[in-house]
């Protein structure tokens, strides 16, 4: 009896280690498969980031050519008279080109001629204009000016199209190429910081495209969205969370601002084509219309966020203050209130950086128009940087999609760092009660 | 005088309420100790400039507001023949006449009547400005006579100033009720008239979808087709694909996180899978339609298979990455939820950790894993940017994830995006589809809490 007890568990004891061994085995699969797809998160993350600053550095740069231009008095002010009109819309394209034309003499056939002017930008003689403005003196005189190239010059010069391809599949012709080797190598050719890039508004020439238009109606819209949201929102979770009192309407509230902070983004702007734009018949393409869209989408947000900033303040702070006599208002103003600031501001801060990033609102508003001026006040017709990033990712010329990841990468700039105030605010200020 | 001057203005003067206001409490409790007073002067001040400034500036807000509808109505009343127009011819004059008073370029040619018709509107322009100069400054400043009379000693400043405080925040507090009833009620007006022009069968059911409605009743395809089952069908597909791509690896991600990884691996791959929801969306229809997509296609190409360049396949996939860190925080937030003691019965018995995973703590987690899924769900359904980027914009009818299908959120933006008319067919079906795309979304909302609610075990 007792042996076959022990034979009994001798067969057991074998059994179940052939089979834990399966299990373990299972066990590590599994902690592997875990790993596994929190790696393939992370490096998705890495290859986005990584291809978009691979691509958009780039467009951080840009080709000049030096070219000797004679600023001559005949095509700039014939009459003499240093009219500021007259010098202000003179033809300088044609000075900066007789430049380029300079530099071959022995291109002479119109045609090509004029495939050797499109080297240069068409937008290339700008400064010239700004130069003649600031010291008329120069009028008469030869300049050595570094001027803006075409983008394909440009992207040809940054080696992204490869001069080994047939020439029908290329957009930089054999005899292009030849000129700029001739100018690189007269040092007329440099590649420089692109400033202009920071400080104008978009254009349909890609050398000549900026982000300074979006940044500032970015920038309008965000300021909108922030003087409406804020107080709004502070003051209904104030009111809902120190003052309701319980029942069914304030419940309704409740149930509402958790749905409508699921709602998605483009209804919002449903929302405000029918009621901001053709209800009210305020202007299209508005910061001002955008920023109040946005502050509707944003209210949840920031109302969630006070709710729980007020909820963490204990409720001894409350009782303290009402003992020495506060009413009701000044406990909340003069203690809840900047006790639970730090939580508050956090939670707007990301709302405001939700806000930054949202663009199909905004489309549905016409801020998508296509804008060369900077906009200088919250009506006057605008885009915004998510926005500029969407219209230039839609734009065939190739040199946008560097443009593109470069707006990409001020974008995220700016949002890492109002992200980093956020946490920043919460490590510093936040008190465990 | 510019209306933002008019609001400075009143700034100012209420500013000067304030001041106004305390000083003369201060003046009230003379030598006196302050106590004298019911209320402290900071209460007099702003009980003050709340009746010098609350109202001017209301009625700055309602002039604004009210004042173009009002003057053009009038403008065109005063036309000839123009209360039997058709609405868009109506629209039309109406955005002529105001070209012309902007000095823009107008459409027609400058008639007497038009020009009239704009002389008119500047003279209404000028004396309703001016109007709402003179009434609002009058009231401003009679705001703060009356609330200075009423100043004693005795009044109690302080209770009026709370009250006054109290109903701002009632009111701020119901902005969340208007927006929703907003939305609604917006979505619904323009739906219906969308369903006078199309019945509701043929817009639920119909297989066919071309809204491009043409100039002349003779061109082909002239009708305009809404049958919106293909944008529905293209929908289900891209979530789908995005949800195959999502709740593996996030809800893997969250097991991991949250039941092997120690605090230091947590603290650094957290904040990283949070980052993918914090990128803007633009980003990635940026990247799905330009390092994804073409991707896909030339290793299709290799393997023999037709990708189509705007496949339903990048999109869904990057938008499943797009919503990996909805799946994968929410989840983690459940499973950390479970009590420990289950984990430790289970290890009892002898059972492994993954075996303690799969058998004990997803079960008990599982209603906040299908709330989270459900969320993951509701957004990526709403989702626009990357499908308005990466995929199509004809509506297919298939269930080949590799060519282009269209969505609901693509077809509301190339629908609204342009020059549109406010009446056609076409503008309103994207009205009528943000309806379904609302209840869609609000829907799979409820249902996710009250999944939650109804079958998360209590443990305590």
């Amino acid at each position: 009896m007792t042996d076959m007890d022990m034979s009994n568990a001798s067969e057991k004891q074998t059994d179940f280690s052939a089979s834990l061994k399966k299990r373990y085995a299972a066990e590590r699969r599994f902690r592997a498969y875990g790993l596994t797809a929190i790696v393939i998160a992370v490096s998705i993350l890495g290859i986005l980031l990584g291809t978009i600053s691979f691509q958009g550095t780039p467009a951080f740069f840009q080709t000049y050519v030096q070219v000797d231009v004679y600023f001559d008095e005949a095509v700039i002010d014939p009459s003499g008279a240093r009219n500021e009109q007259t010098l202000r819309t003179a033809n300088y394209q044609a000075l900066a080109k007789r430049g380029l034309y300079q530099l071959f003499p022995e291109v002479s056939e119109r045609r090509e001629k004029r495939t050797l002017g499109k080297l240069l930008s068409s937008g290339a003689y700008r400064p010239l204009s700004t130069m003649v403005l600031d010291n008329p003196e120069i009028i008469g005189t030869t300049q050595s000016v570094w001027l803006v190239t075409s983008d394909d010059i440009d992207t040809f010069n940054k080696g992204q199209i490869d001069r080994n391809t047939v020439e029908a599949d290329r957009r930089v012709k054999d005899n292009e190429i030849a000129w700029v080797d001739v100018l690189d190598a007269a040092g007329r050719i440099d590649m420089r910081f692109n400033t202009a890039f920071f400080a104008t508004g978009d254009s349909r020439e890609p050398e000549l495209a900026g982000i300074w238009g979006a940044v500032v109606g970015s920038f309008l819209t965000l300021i909108v969205t922030l003087s409406v949201s804020f107080p709004l929102g502070v003051s209904a979770a104030v009111y809902l969370e120190e003052f309701a009192p319980k029942n069914r309407w304030t419940d309704l509230i409740e149930v509402n601002i958790n749905n409508l902070a699921a709602v998605p983004s483009i209804v919002f702007g449903l929302l405000g084509l029918a009621v901001f734009l053709s209800f009210f018949g305020m202007p299209r393409s508005a910061p001002l219309v955008g920023g109040l869209v946005l502050a509707l989408m944003t209210l949840p947000t920031i109302i969630i966020a006070t709710r729980a900033a007020l909820k963490a303040v204990p409720p001894s702070i409350r009782e303290a203050a009402l003992g020495v006599g506060a009413s009701d208002l000044q406990v909340v103003t003069h203690h809840v209130l900047p006790l639970a600031m730090p939580g508050i501001l956090t939670g707007t801060i990301i709302g405001m950086a939700q806000a930054l990033g949202e663009t199909a609102p905004l489309l549905m508003i016409g801020m998508v128009a296509f804008i060369v001026d900077v906009p200088s006040g919250v009506t006057d017709p605008s885009t915004v940087l998510p926005v500029q990033i969407y219209i230039w990712a839609d734009s065939p010329e190739r040199a946008f999609v560097a443009k593109t990841s470069a707006a990409i990468m001020v974008l995220l700039g700016f949002l890492i760092t109002m992200n980093a105030i956020a946490v920043m605010l919460r490590k510093r200020f936040e008190r465990r009660w | 005088m510019d209306s933002s001057v008019l609001i400075v203005t009143i700034l100012i003067l209420t500013l000067f309420g304030y001041w106004m206001g305390r000083s003369r409490a201060r003046m009230l409790a003379g030598t006196e100790h302050l106590s004298v007073l019911h209320s402290l002067p900071s209460y007099h001040g702003s009980y003050v400039a709340l009746w010098c400034g609350l109202p001017a500036l209301l009625l700055v807000a309602a002039w604004l507001i009210f004042e173009p509808s009002l003057i053009e109505h009038i403008v065109v009343e005063a036309i000839p023949g123009a209360r039997a127009l058709e609405p868009a011819q109506l629209s039309l004059l109406i955005a002529d006449i105001r070209n012309l008073t902007s000095g823009n370029i107008v459409s027609r040619e400058i008639d007497p009547t038009l020009a009239a018709a704009g002389e008119h509107y500047n003279a209404l322009q000028t004396i309703s400005h001016a109007a709402m100069i003179v009434l609002t400054l009058a009231i401003a400043v009679y705001g703060l006579y009356l609330a200075r009379k009423n100043q004693t000693r005795g009044f109690r400043a302080r209770n009026r100033v709370e009250k006054i405080v109290r109903i701002v925040m009632v009111v701020a507090s119901t902005i969340a009720i208007l927006t929703t009833v907003g939305i609604i009620l917006s979505l619904i007006f323009e739906t219906l008239r969308f369903f006078e022009k199309v019945t509701v069968t043929e817009f639920l059911f119909g297989l066919n979808w071309s809204p491009q409605t043409a100039l002349r009743a003779e061109q082909v395809g002239s009708s305009g087709a809404f049958g919106a089952v293909p944008i529905f069908a293209g929908t289900f597909m891209i979530t789908g694909l995005a949800m195959i791509v999502a709740v593996p690896i996030g809800l893997l991600s969250a097991i991991y996180m949250s039941e092997y990884a120690g605090p230091k691996f947590r603290a650094v791959a957290k904040p990283m899978l949070e980052v993918l929801a914090g990128i803007p969306t633009v980003v990635y229809g940026f990247f799905a339609a330009l390092t994804v997509a073409p991707f896909f296609r030339q290793t299709g190409e290799a393997a023999g298979l037709m990708v189509s360049s705007e496949s339903a396949l990048a999109a869904g996939m990057v938008m499943g990455v797009m919503i990996i860190p909805f799946v994968s925080s929410l989840s983690d937030d459940v499973m950390n939820a479970v009590p420990q003691s289950l984990r430790d019965g289970a290890y009892a018995l002898g059972a492994t950790q993954s075996e303690t995973i799969k058998q004990v703590i997803l079960p008990a987690a599982l209603p906040g894993i299908v709330g989270a899924v459900l969320l993951a769900t509701s957004r990526a359904i709403g989702e626009t940017m990357i499908v308005v980027m990466a995929a199509g914009l004809a509506a297919n009818l298939t269930a080949n994830p590799l060519e282009a299908v269209t969505t609901v959120t693509v077809q509301i933006v190339t629908l609204l995006v342009g020059d549109q008319e406010f009446d056609s067919a076409k503008t309103l079906a994207a009205f009528a589809l943000g309806l379904v795309l609302f209840v869609i979304t609000l829907g799979l909302n409820m249902i996710a809490l009250r999944v939650v609610r109804k079958y998360s075990e209590k443990y305590d």
